[in-house]
């Protein structure tokens, strides 16, 4: 009986931790506007513009990038969010919530839950727009949606042990040249890994993890993926528990 | 029994002993002071109690529960006001004591009813739905005050509550402070560099000094050891010997051509005094305060414009151990 309250207490911190990141989010409305547009100037001023002299396997460019692009929202807004709790400590906004008789791992998992629902609701809002994607089969969204969102707990919780352990918000900048863009980019979401890839390029692809994400959701849009789905998710699955391991660690150290 | 009760408290950082073996033993109800300079060692204290800061060695107990032992618990039992505001600035008022009462478990059944008895209590009611950055200094301490009073602990820390606030705001805060103290029955525990208001708010106080408390009295009672007011006159020739002899005078000093008599009841026996000198220019009279007691215990004075460069937690902490390495 006792266990079973304390449980209680630790779910009553986590919904606490999360529904403050919902308010927060859905306060801050310019934020999820920049969020939408940034991938549609992506989908329509780069994917068109290339698309126009260029096509994979006979798909147009826009359409072939979309799964990339949707994996591109999940990694920038994902490590950012978990990154922002640097400048929660700095204004001293997190100091009341880590005095709470809550334990640390549970105000972590109250951010990863609030960070993966912000990335999904923009997710969402960006598959409302799959319609102006021919190529894009509306019936593979499900599939597509729980591989970015096994995609984002695991970048939430990079961001979050990332944001633990960084000091100023100069860490930032260094951290989106050397962590973030690299990963993006290595992803193949804007190109296809085939033989005419030169290999060290092909090699690098294949270890970063979310080369899987794009291609578990090219596979469940277009169709067109190198892997089967189910090692896609389960590579993702893995991903995403070692990062809220390694997440959860420094989280509940820091200081 | 008592609502805290500390044993040898300790805390080092590295080789810096910033809490030097505290015993305090505080009752409900009480409104507790910890005076002292800036790295006394007071907010390591508060720290230690409420399980922010974990001690070295010693026991501290909070309503029944071991500060090392069962951490949760205490934290349960205690409000804490921090020295720098922690509102979330993007939420609003009500908003706040929202998360403040989920974290704590407050069953959603009262839970709206408790958060509006405290925006109340401290007149916020009417802008309980404004975001708390539009909020000014007073108004933000007055719900910080009210969230740490939200889920009724029985012991509320306030460090420096009034730090960085305009006098007058701070007379208003310190009557929040009374009036929802006594609500409750909190037992309320708070460091501050104003003496004047230690003295007028609490109940007893604990003078601190290099890590250990060095007194600990009721404020009136600390200010009686002195051995009464203050006589300060200007006289060409008094007659000291004479003056020693009164049974009330309790100390003589001529400093600078100016005569300071420490003296029981002053104001009953000024004529008798005055009676024995001939000729006087000019006579002033005072009660001694906190700062004189902290004066005679420790020959150095509490600057106000140290509390004005107050550090937070996080900076005493580095400190300590930057010290320590």
């Amino acid at each position: 009986m006792k266990t079973s309250r304390l449980l209680q207490r630790e779910l009553m911190g986590i919904s606490a931790v999360w529904w403050r990141e919902f308010k927060v989010f859905w306060r801050e409305k310019s934020r999820i506007v920049s969020s939408i547009v940034q991938p549609l100037i992506w989908l329509f001023l780069f994917g068109s513009g290339i698309g126009a002299s260029l096509s994979v396997e006979n798909v147009h460019y826009r359409d072939y990038i979309y799964p990339g692009i949707l994996t591109m929202s999940v990694i920038f807004g994902s490590v950012f969010f978990g990154l922002y709790i640097v400048w929660d400590r700095k204004l001293d906004v997190l100091k009341s919530v880590l005095v709470a008789p809550v334990a640390r791992i549970s105000i972590f998992f109250g951010k990863v839950l609030g960070g993966c629902t912000d990335v999904l609701l923009q997710v969402i809002i960006l598959f409302a727009f799959s319609f102006l994607f021919p190529a894009v089969d509306l019936r593979g969204i499900p599939q597509a949606l729980l591989i970015l969102l096994v995609t984002s707990v695991a970048l939430v919780s990079l961001g979050l042990a990332l944001g633990s352990l960084l000091e100023s918000l100069e860490g930032f900048q260094v951290i989106s040249a050397f962590l973030v863009f690299p990963l993006f980019f290595l992803s193949g979401a804007l190109f296809p890994l085939d033989e005419r890839l030169p290999s060290w390029l092909t090699g690098l692809v294949k270890i970063n993890p979310l080369s899987y994400t794009v291609d578990g959701v090219r596979g469940a849009l277009l169709g067109m993926n190198k892997y089967p789905y189910i090692m896609d998710l389960g590579i993702l699955l893995l991903f995403a528990a070692a990062m809220l391991i390694v997440g959860s660690i420094l989280f509940s150290r820091m200081k | 029994m008592a609502v805290i009760e500390t044993r040898s408290l300790t805390k080092t950082f590295g080789k810096i002993e910033a809490v030097r073996g505290i015993d305090l033993s505080i009752e409900q109800g009480e409104i507790f002071g910890l005076l002292g300079p800036n790295g006394a060692g007071k907010t390591t204290t508060i720290g230690m109690l409420c399980t922010i800061i974990r001690p070295t060695s010693g026991r501290g107990i909070i309503a029944g529960f071991d500060i090392a032992s069962s951490p949760t618990q205490v934290r349960r039992n205690v409000g804490i006001v921090f020295q720098d505001p922690t509102l979330d600035t993007i939420l609003t008022g009500r908003e706040n004591l929202q998360l403040h009462a989920r974290l704590y478990g407050i069953p959603a059944g009262v839970r709206a009813l408790w958060i509006d008895e405290m925006l109340s209590l401290v007149d916020l009611k009417d802008r309980a739905d404004d975001l708390t950055r539009t909020y000014s200094g007073g108004m933000r301490r007055r719900l910080e005050l009210a969230r740490g009073l939200l889920h009724r602990p029985a012991v509320l820390f306030l460090d420096e509550p009034t730090l960085g606030l305009d006098p007058q705001t701070r007379a208003r805060v310190w009557e929040y402070i009374r009036k929802t103290a006594q609500k409750e029955n909190t037992t309320v525990v708070l460091t501050t560099h104003y003496m004047e208001e230690a003295q007028q708010m609490c109940g007893r106080v604990g003078i601190m000094d290099h890590g250990k408390i060095i007194a600990l009295d009721t404020p009136q009672n600390m200010i009686d050891s002195l051995g009464g007011d203050i006589v300060a006159i200007r006289a060409a020739s008094p007659p000291l010997d004479r003056i020693r002899s009164l049974p009330e005078v309790s100390g003589v000093q001529v400093t600078d051509g100016v005569m300071e008599v420490t003296m029981k009841s002053a104001h009953l026996h000024l004529a008798a005094l005055l009676g024995l000198i001939p000729e006087v220019r000019s006579v002033e009279m005072r009660k001694p305060t906190l700062n004189d007691v902290f004066i005679k215990l420790t020959g150095r004075d509490i600057r106000e414009d140290d509390a004005a460069r107050g550090e937070s937690w996080v900076e005493t902490i580095a400190r300590h151990q930057q010290r320590g390495k």
